[in-house]
C-alpha cells in the first residue's frame, strides 16, 4: 500500500509489526474490521467517488466514450430543452421543501408540543401518527392515488356527499393541483417523524427550567418561544436538515403518484424523477444517457452537500448546550 | 395566537390551562383520526366488492368475504414477492449485524493506529445520498455479473446499513465496562472468546436499536429493486406492489387487499413493538 523506497516501507514495517505482536491483536482486529470496511469502500465510496468521474464523458448507451470535461454539465445547465426542464424540476423541488417544512415540520412541533403534555390517550396519539411513517413509500403513494381518482376516488365521493361537488376535481390530473397533492400524501406519510424528534427533544427539557419559567410568567406563548423553542434547537437542526436531502431526493412517492415524465406537463416534475429519466431512459423521452445523468447527479449532490453544510452550521451556531 | 392567549392565561389560570388543553387534544384526536382514517379505509376497502367501495367507501364491510384476498393468493406471484422480501432484508440484516459489530468492536475497545480514520470513513457514508450513484452502482453489478440478482440489493443494502450500525454500535460499546474483559484476559481467554462470550451478550440493546433503524428502510425500499431486478420472480414486494397494480387496475377491491397486505406485516410488528421501533427510527436523530 505504502509507495517508496523498500528502505522506508521496511522501516515502517519494523516499527508497526512489534507493536502488533506485542499485544497479539494485530490480526484479529484486521479480521474485524477489513470485511466490514470492504463493503463500504466497494458499494458506497467507489460508487460515489466514480459518479463524479463518470460526468465527464461522454457515453453510448453502458460503452464509456471520449472524455468531454465540462460539456454535460454545460448541457443539461444551458442547453434547451435540458436547461428548462432542470429549471423546472429544481423549482419543483424549492417548491416541496418549503412546502414540507411547514407541513411536515412546522405541523410536526404542533403535535409534539400536545403530545408533550401527556393528555389522556397521549401513549395512543403517539403510536398513532407514527404509523403511517413505517409503511412502504410504495403503498402510501398508491393509496392516494386511489383516493384521489377523479371519479371514484374517495376524496371526491366525500365532496359530492357533502354537498360541495364542484370541488371535487382531478387532483392528480391538472396542473394546479397535482403538486400539492403529492405534498400532502407525503406530509401525512412523514409527519410522524419530526413529531418524535421533536418530543424527545422536549422531554429533554429539565423541569427545574419549566418551573422557573412558569413563575416569571403565564404566558404559553412566551414558553414556547423563550424556552422551548430554543431548547429543542437540536432538534430542529437535524429534521431540517433531514427534509431537506430528503425533499431533493425525492423520488418514489412521485413516481407511482405522477409517473416518471412528472405528469401533468411537467407540473410534479422533480430532480430525482428527472435524473432518473435521463440516466435510464423512459418510454417517451427514449434512450439512457449516462453523461447528462451523471453530471445532474453531480450538481445534485453538490448541491445538497454545500446547503446541508450551511443549514446545520447555522443551526448549530443556535442550539444552546444545556 | 400570541397577546390574546397570555391575557387570557394571566387572567384564570387554571380555566386556561383547561382550554389550553382542550386545544391541544382537539388537535390530537383529528389528527389520529387523519393518520388513521387512510389505513382503515384501505383495509375495510380489501373486504368489499369494487361496486361496494364506490358505493359506500366509508361503511363498515363483511370481513368474510375475502374473495379479494383468495383472488391474490391463486393468480398473482405475491407470495412471491412476499417470501423474496424477507429473504433480502433477512440476509442483509444478518450481514448489517454481523459485520456492523465487528467493525464497532474493534474501534470501540481497541486502540490501534487509523481507529479515528475508519470510524471517520464510515461516518462518511452516513449522509451519502446513495440513490445518486445509482449509475456506477448499476455498472459495478453488471461487472460483478449480479444484475438481476438479489444479491445486488443484499450488497447494497448491507453497505447503505452499515454506517449507522458503526455509529451506534461504536458509542454503546465504548460504554461497556472493562473490568470484566480485564478479568477474562487475566485468566488467559482469548480476544475472540472475550468478544463472543463476555461483550457480545451486552450488546444486544444496541443490536436491536441498530436493527429496527435498517430493517424498515430495507423491508420498504423500491429504489434499488427498481434498477437492479427485471425478473418478475425475483421481484421483492413494493416492487412486485407495482406490477400488480398494474395489472389489477379496475379490479378496486384486490387493489385495496393487495396494499393491505403489503402494509400487513409492518402494521402488526409495528403495533407489537411500538417503543421499539420509534426509538430504533428516530436513533439518527435523536441523540
Amino acid at each position: 500500500m505504502r509507495e517508496g523506497p523498500p528502505s522506508s516501507s521496511a522501516r515502517a514495517k519494523r516499527i508497526f509489526m512489534p507493536q502488533l505482536r506485542m499485544t497479539g491483536r494485530g490480526l484479529w482486529i484486521t479480521v474485524l474490521i477489513v470485511p466490514p470496511l470492504a463493503f463500504v469502500a466497494l458499494f458506497i465510496v467507489y460508487p460515489i467517488i466514480s459518479a463524479f468521474a463518470y460526468a465527464f464523458f461522454d457515453w453510448q448507451g453502458l460503452r464509456r466514450g471520449a472524455f468531454v470535461g465540462l460539456e454535460n454539465f454545460h448541457t443539461v445547465l444551458f442547453v434547451e430543452p435540458y436547461r428548462s426542464w432542470t429549471l423546472n424540476a429544481f423549482k419543483n423541488n424549492v417548491l416541496v421543501f418549503f412546502a414540507l417544512m411547514v407541513l411536515q415540520n412546522g405541523l410536526g412541533f404542533v403535535l409534539a408540543y400536545a403530545l408533550w403534555r401527556e393528555l389522556p390517550g397521549a401513549r395512543f396519539h403517539r403510536i398513532a401518527v407514527f404509523l403511517p411513517v413505517v409503511l412502504s413509500t410504495i403503498i402510501v403513494a398508491y393509496l392516494f392515488k386511489l383516493f384521489l381518482h377523479p371519479l371514484f376516488g374517495v376524496v371526491n365521493i366525500s365532496l359530492r356527499g357533502l354537498g360541495l361537488g364542484e370541488l371535487a376535481q382531478p387532483w392528480l390530473g391538472q396542473s394546479n393541483t397535482a403538486l400539492w397533492s403529492l405534498i400532502v400524501a407525503q406530509a401525512w406519510h412523514m409527519v410522524g417523524f419530526p413529531t418524535l424528534v421533536f418530543l424527545a427533544g422536549m422531554q429533554r427539557i429539565p423541569s427545574e427550567m419549566l418551573d422557573a419559567v412558569r413563575m416569571e410568567t403565564q404566558s404559553e406563548w412566551v414558553k414556547i418561544t423563550k424556552i422551548v423553542w430554543p431548547l429543542v434547537a437540536p432538534s430542529a437542526t437535524i429534521v431540517f436538515t433531514l427534509l431537506f436531502v430528503g425533499a431533493f431526493n425525492w423520488f418514489e412517492l412521485p413516481y407511482i403518484m405522477a409517473g416518471l415524465d412528472g405528469s401533468p406537463f411537467g407540473s410534479t416534475d422533480v430532480l430525482g424523477l428527472y435524473f432518473y429519466r435521463t440516466a435510464f431512459g423512459n418510454v417517451s423521452a427514449g434512450q439512457q444517457n449516462f453523461g447528462l445523468g451523471s453530471a445532474l447527479a453531480v450538481l445534485i449532490f453538490i448541491f445538497i452537500a454545500l446547503v446541508a453544510t450551511v443549514i446545520t452550521v447555522r443551526l448549530r451556531a443556535r442550539e444552546i448546550q444545556l | 395566537m400570541s397577546a390574546g392567549a397570555s391575557t387570557y392565561g394571566d387572567r384564570r389560570g387554571i380555566l386556561g390551562a383547561l382550554g389550553r388543553d382542550g386545544l391541544l387534544q382537539v388537535i390530537l384526536v383529528a389528527n389520529t383520526v387523519i393518520m388513521l382514517a387512510p389505513i382503515v379505509i384501505m383495509v375495510f376497502s380489501a373486504f368489499k366488492t369494487t361496486p361496494q367501495i364506490f358505493q359506500s367507501p366509508f361503511g363498515i364491510p363483511d370481513f368474510t368475504q375475502v374473495a379479494n384476498f383468495a383472488k391474490i393468493w391463486s393468480e398473482t406471484n405475491f407470495l412471491r414477492y412476499l417470501l423474496n422480501s424477507f429473504f433480502v432484508t433477512g440476509t442483509s440484516m444478518v450481514l448489517i449485524l454481523t459485520l456492523g459489530t465487528m467493525a464497532a468492536y474493534a474501534i470501540g475497545r481497541y486502540q490501534f493506529t487509523g481507529a479515528s480514520f475508519i470510524l471517520m470513513f464510515f461516518l462518511a457514508g452516513l449522509t451519502l445520498p446513495l440513490k445518486l450513484a445509482i449509475i456506477p452502482l448499476f455498472m459495478l453489478m453488471r461487472d460483478l455479473s449480479i444484475l438481476n440478482n438479489q444479491l445486488s440489493l443484499i450488497f447494497v443494502y448491507t453497505a447503505m446499513g452499515l454506517p449507522t450500525t458503526v455509529f451506534i454500535m461504536t458509542g454503546f460499546i465504548r460504554t461497556l465496562p472493562s473490568e470484566l474483559e480485564d478479568a477474562a484476559r487475566m485468566d488467559g481467554a482469548s480476544e475472540a472468546r472475550i468478544m463472543w462470550s463476555i461483550m457480545l451478550p451486552l450488546v444486544r440493546p444496541a443490536m436491536v436499536i441498530a436493527g429496527i433503524q435498517n430493517v424498515v428502510p430495507i423491508w420498504n425500499d423500491f429504489f434499488f429493486p427498481l434498477v437492479f431486478i427485471q425478473n418478475d420472480s425475483l421481484k421483492t414486494l413494493p416492487q412486485g406492489l407495482t406490477t400488480f397494480m398494474g395489472e389489477y387496475t379496475t379490479d378496486w377491491g384486490v387493489l385495496f387487499a393487495g396494499l393491505t397486505l403489503s402494509a400487513a406485516p409492518i402494521i402488526v410488528i409495528y403495533i407489537l413493538l411500538s417503543k421499539q421501533f420509534i426509538a430504533g427510527m428516530t436513533s439518527g436523530a435523536v441523540k
